[in-house]
């Protein structure tokens, strides 16, 4: 297989006394969708909140490659705007939208970091800008189109159902043009047939050439979208494999007590 | 109609007024007569009054609740009359070139005190939409704005006075240097947020008013500079009524180009991330946006317009102290925002004609100009919270069109 995308090694982050992530590797490649599981408070969106430069990590090393160029940064303490430009972009757990501003407008804030336009540009709206400002309209609107939210451009974000909020939130990261897409829970709060749609969704996204990482509890998702699956359990990554090598690994099993990870 | 537990509350309201207005109503001591009288009927009106006004309010918010519960789709349709004039073009316009018009005419139809008025509510309608940008778009609280009025005042007060520099040099020297200052405070200040960037801003704000106060060398201490050149037209001498004039016009059009430059700011990439900004700080920061260079621009932005009328009024005046920038003149700009609408330019042109030509036309009130302005923004939050005139986003029409075309 090629160089990882993402390269995750010795990942350790310590909360005053509590070691919510113990050394943790993980290793992500073009074209994956991989999944990131285990039981509540394991340390899943900590793990995120320090890939994405929320959180500094107390120890490791987390680089990125991008895929096309080549070219390798090192993440660690880099502050979230800048790993978002190296073309890292995530969705967050607990919605975090723009409550108040339309549909197509939380989009176009994920356009902010591959647009230029500063107070010259607002004030005169030169050919540039206008050209610019046009092409943040469009796209946008393209990606809400590709998530069944183009509809409802001009609604406000908080008056969208809880399904829809989450596919916005994969929009509006989508908008910064990402090789590698961060999932925190997509689908949480979703009825089975917005699941459904959801699986599809990222197919699709997957299949126009973004890789996946995802956080889910919903085993049905994860088992049938996943190419790997990573398993993290009190901090620790416990297990790691295809769905059907996590599955019969009893380490996992005993982490979900009982849990029915067949479901 | 009313439950008794809502009278009962109402009685406590009444009561507890009059138990805190006791001091100051009841009790009068006459220093030389010494001789304290209580004026208990007082306590009674108080009393009466706070019983009233709590059980109104009591109305107006049951009613609203059910209105709220009624229909949805109702007040979306009663609601925005008002955004939809100005939203319409074909409304907006001829309103914009009608109250144009008036502005134009008015040093023609009203006397030179008048123009000098409006001269001066004007200037508050400039700065009221420069705070905006800082409070109302970016959601960043700064209660030490007036420091950047003072110094663009100061800005060309001493150049002028050290090097006859004139006005219209002076300008744009005034706003770069106040958004110089904006920056140089914003970097270490802004990554504190809400009530703690509030008291710093505070803080700087008095630092530059005691700086001039105090530095005597620099600023010339509490007596202030005089004898500031009024704004020249290429070099014509001008009679004092006529220079009223001309500061008039030159404040009309500056207000024009700050309406236009903020507007278009707003609907800018940079005014959504602003708004962005306020609705949620990591999200932007995940999205993408540097959060510092983002707040730093809007406070800069802020700080230029508040030294361009800073330089303005040092010119009006011909005269400039301390005591022209305290800590009230920062109120009074924060006030005009919060009760026009943050974030609306109509509203905040509302929000400064009527709280600072009100004063000035019913002169019985300014005696109690203070107190009124605490009761308007009291009432205000609890009745009208998104101020007179709420802002309206922009809508982008796709559906008529069906295509990826936009506006
Ligand atoms: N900012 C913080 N300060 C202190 N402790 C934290 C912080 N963030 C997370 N933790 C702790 O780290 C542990 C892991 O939390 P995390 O949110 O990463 O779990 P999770 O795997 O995402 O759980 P869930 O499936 O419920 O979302 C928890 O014990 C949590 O209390
Ligand atoms: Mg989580």
């Amino acid at each position: 297989m090629s160089e990882a995308i993402l390269n995750v090694s010795n990942l350790t982050m310590d909360f005053g006394g509590i070691r919510a992530l113990d050394s943790v590797d993980i290793e992500i490649h073009r074209g994956e969708i991989v999944a990131l599981i285990g039981p509540n408070g394991a340390g899943k969106t900590t793990f995120f909140n320090c890939l994405t430069g929320i959180y500094t990590p107390s120890a490791g090393e987390i680089q990125l490659r991008h895929p096309e160029t080549g070219k390798k940064s090192r993440l660690n303490g880099m502050k979230p705007n800048k790993i978002t430009e190296k073309g890292m972009a995530r969705t967050f757990q607990n919605i975090r939208l723009f409550a108040n501003m339309s549909v197509l407008e939380n989009v176009m804030i994920g356009r902010h970091c591959r647009s230029h336009a500063l107070i010259f540009g607002a004030i005169f709206r030169n050919p540039a800008t206008r050209k610019e400002e046009r092409e943040i309209v469009d796209i946008s609107y393209q990606i809400l189109k590709k998530v069944g939210l183009h509809k409802q451009v001009n609604e406000q974000a908080k008056n969208l159902s809880y399904g829809a909020q989450r596919r916005l939130e994969i929009a509006r990261a989508l908008a910064t043009d990402p090789f590698l897409l961060l999932l925190d829970e997509p689908a949480a709060g979703m009825n089975p047939q917005e699941t459904e749609a959801l699986i599809n969704l990222i197919r699709l996204i997957c299949s126009e050439g973004h890789s996946i990482l995802l956080i889910e509890h919903d085993m049905k998702l994860v088992m049938s979208l996943s190419d790997r699956i990573f398993v993290m359990d009190y901090g620790k990554k416990i297990a790691q494999g295809t769905p059907e090598e996590v599955r019969s690994n009893p380490a996992v099993i005993k982490a979900y007590l009982g849990e029915d990870v067949d479901a | 109609m009313f439950p008794v537990k809502e009278l009962k509350r109402s009685l406590f309201v009444s009561i507890w007024f009059a138990f805190l207005t006791f001091p100051i109503m009841v009790i009068k001591v006459d220093p030389i007569e010494r001789i304290v009288s209580w004026r208990w009927d007082n306590m009674i009106f108080v009393a009466i009054g706070s019983f009233v006004l709590s059980i109104l309010a009591k109305v107006y918010f049951v009613r609203k609740e059910r209105r709220a519960g009624s229909k949805k789709a109702q007040t979306v349709l009663t609601e925005p009359y008002v955004h939809r004039i100005l939203r319409e073009p074909r409304f907006l316009y001829p309103l914009s070139l009608a109250v144009l018009t008036f502005a134009i005419l008015f040093p023609h139809l009203f006397s030179a005190y008048q123009t000098n008025i409006m001269t001066t509510a004007l200037m508050y309608v400039v700065l009221g939409l420069g705070l905006n940008i800082v409070v109302g778009v970016a959601g960043l609280l700064d209660l030490g704005y007036v420091a950047f009025y003072a110094v663009g005042a100061y800005s060309y007060a001493l150049l002028n006075m050290h090097f006859g520099l004139s006005f219209w040099l002076a300008m744009p020297i005034g706003g770069l240097l106040a958004a110089f200052v904006g920056v140089l405070l914003g970097f270490p200040v802004l990554r504190l947020r809400g009530d703690y960037l509030a008291i710093v801003t505070l803080g700087f704000g008095e630092i530059i008013r005691l700086v001039l106060e105090n530095w005597n060398d620099f600023s010339q201490g509490p007596s202030g500079i005089a004898n500031i050149s009024r704004p020249g037209f290429f070099g014509i001498d001008m009679s004092f009524s006529a220079s009223i004039n001309y500061i008039y016009y030159l404040v009309v059009g500056l207000v024009v180009v700050t309406i236009f430059v903020v507007n278009r700011l707003q609907s800018s990439r940079l005014g959504r991330a602003w708004l962005a900004l306020r609705e949620d700080e990591i999200a932007c920061q995940a999205m993408g946006i540097d959060k510092t260079k983002t707040k730093l621009i809007a406070f800069s932005l802020g700080a230029f317009w508040a030294g361009l009328v800073g330089v303005i009024f040092a010119a009006k005046t011909t005269f400039v102290n301390p005591a022209s920038f305290t800590f009230l003149e920062s109120a009074i700009i924060l006030s005009i925002v919060v009760l026009g609408g943050m974030g609306s330019i109509v509203g905040v042109i509302l929000g400064a004609l009527t709280l600072i030509l009100l004063p000035e036309y019913l002169r019985a009130l300014s005696e109690y100009r203070m107190l009124a302005f605490g009761a308007i923004l009291v009432i205000m939050m609890i009745f009208r919270p998104e101020g007179l005139i709420s802002n309206v986003r922009r809508s982008y029409r796709f559906k008529k069109q069906t295509s990826s075309e936009s506006e």
